[in-house]
């Protein structure tokens, strides 16, 4: 018996990969289909684990790749079970043609992922290098600040790809949060059960009685109309998050939204960050309003779909923003955070703040509480006019 | 979906969502158009072995029960037949009942 099941749910010290294991094992997905990675190794040893002592009544298939993995889950999903993945990094890349015929077929596979730099050179450490490249690939993505974050967005992602049809990742940063152990509340099995429901496919292949053909030829036909339902479903799975958000925090009493506002009421100036960053930014940000500087954070929770409607809304009235992405897209321009928050307060016609771009923390390289002061300083010289807004990005405690 | 002739074609809101489609449409899809030689079957000299109908990479050639509910050869299915002559080369050398004939237009 592995001593991390607390069936009655209880304050525990955790790492996030023990507490993502922890809340699939809640979940008892039909079918778990993994291949081990780190830093997300963890999640399916403890997982695979639970299955062989008997713990949860799931099939656990030991494939040859992450490839395989992805599509023994779609398969399973497919078939009519609930299905689950973990991967990292490499994994996440070995996976991409597959992640998308998950997505296109509509299938609600939820995965643990854990966020890591991508080769070459080889890096094991956290940045967001990987989810950020599978980002089109019309999959929900869910970032976690913290341990807590990440169970409770594991149970949530289940309920929301299943109203949704699409399938949900759910990320913690690499040896940050995966490996490092922190105090998270857990909930009695049952009631993660009665929240998640049980899984009733409209049709699955295992249907004898009701037997069709998935993944056919489209061509000119219907793959135009098939895409758009996609991206439609991208758009509306907004209003299913929110709504299981709810649910949430009606039956475990925490709250989550598309993203969290913190300090953002008077802010003159912000930061936009996703990601365990968040919580460093905090502890920035409540020295600086001792000090009487308005300063305030967005920590993007769902950043797939982008929540650019709402977010708009409260940088409106910022005087100058930083944004700050864990990758960089190599683009000859700016990064991928970046590029939506712009593109998202210019559509709005939102043209008073000077959004700057940070690209930091590549390959797990640290980010503490002076870099972060220096950027909300930095911010507050722009915001007054004393410097001019950069164009271009500034990279955070890299040596030139 | 009917089959690949239906003139009027669903649009994104009526289209099911995921790529789903029913069971058993290969058989709308008229694929036999396309064919150079067709087989033509001499009922009076087949002797029913089957051996075309296990060899049809199409399940071009029709079999039915007869009155002793002995399985046998009835046709061919030229809606989906591409003419491959695979029955043809199959049907036994001395028996010869199928034999590939230029298609007319």
């Amino acid at each position: 018996m592995i001593k991390t099941v607390y069936p009655k749910g209880r304050l525990v010290a955790k790492t996030g990969n023990e507490v993502m294991a922890e809340a699939m094992r809640q979940i008892e997905p039909d079918v778990v289909a993994a291949y081990p990675i780190t830093p997300a190794t963890e999640i399916v040893q403890i997982f695979s684990q639970f299955v062989a002592d008997g713990i949860v009544k799931s099939e656990y298939v030991a494939v040859e790749s992450e490839h395989s993995a992805m599509s023994a889950t779609i398969a399973a999903s497919a078939a009519g079970a609930r299905a689950m993945t973990g991967t990292s990094s490499q994994g996440l890349s070995l996976m991409w043609e597959m992640l998308y015929i998950a997505s296109g077929l509509r299938l609600p596979i939820v995965m643990a992922e854990v966020n890591r730099a991508i080769s070459a050179p080889i890096n094991i450490h956290g940045d967001q290098s990987d989810t950020m490249g599978a980002r089109d690939a019309g999959w929900i993505q869910i970032y976690s600040e913290n341990s807590q974050e990440a169970y409770d967005n594991m149970i949530q992602a289940t309920k929301i790809a299943e109203k949704a049809k699409l399938p949900v990742l759910v990320t913690t940063d690499g040896f940050i949060i995966s490996h490092c152990m922190e105090v998270v509340e857990t909930y009695p099995d049952e009631d993660v059960k009665n929240f998640i429901g049980e899984y009733k496919p409209d049709r699955y292949l295992l249907d004898t009685k009701r037997p069709y053909t998935l993944g056919s030829i489209d061509l000119q036909d219907y793959y135009f109309e098939h895409r758009w339902q996609l991206a439609q479903a991208m758009r509306d799975a907004k209003d299913i998050v929110l709504e299981v958000a709810k649910d949430f925090e009606n039956t475990f009493g925490r709250k989550y939204d598309l993203y969290e506002k913190f300090m953002m009421d008077d802010a003159e100036i912000a930061v936009v960050v996703i990601g365990s960053t968040a919580g460093t930014a905090k502890v920035v940000i409540k020295e600086l309003r001792e000090k009487g500087i308005k300063a305030g954070l967005i920590k993007i929770r769902v950043f797939r779909p982008f929540p650019a409607e709402t977010i708009v809304k409260d940088l409106a009235n910022v005087k100058a923003i930083a944004v700050m992405d864990r990758s960089d897209s190599c683009s000859g321009t700016y990064a991928p955070v970046y590029s939506d928050v712009v593109s998202a307060l210019y559509a709005a016609g939102i043209t008073g703040p000077k959004a700057i771009n940070y690209v930091y923390g590549l390959g797990g390289r640290e980010i503490n509480t002076e870099h972060i002061a220096a950027i909300y300083d930095k911010l507050g010289k722009i915001a007054s006019g004393a410097e001019k807004a950069f164009t271009g990005i500034e990279y955070v405690n890299v040596r030139f | 979906m009917e089959n690949n002739n239906c003139k009027i074609k669903l649009s994104a809101s009526e289209l099911p969502i995921g790529d789903i489609v029913e069971a058993g449409t290969a058989q709308n899809f008229i694929t036999g158009d396309w064919r150079s030689e067709r087989p033509v079957w001499n009922k009076d000299k087949c002797i029913h072995c089957l051996a075309c109908w296990i060899s049809c990479p199409d399940s071009s050639v029709k079999i039915a029960p007869d009155e002793k509910k002995i399985t046998v050869i009835t046709g061919i299915d030229y809606d989906h037949c591409k003419g491959c002559g695979i029955c043809a080369k199959e049907c036994p050398v001395k028996i010869k009942a199928i034999t590939m004939e230029e298609e007319k237009k």
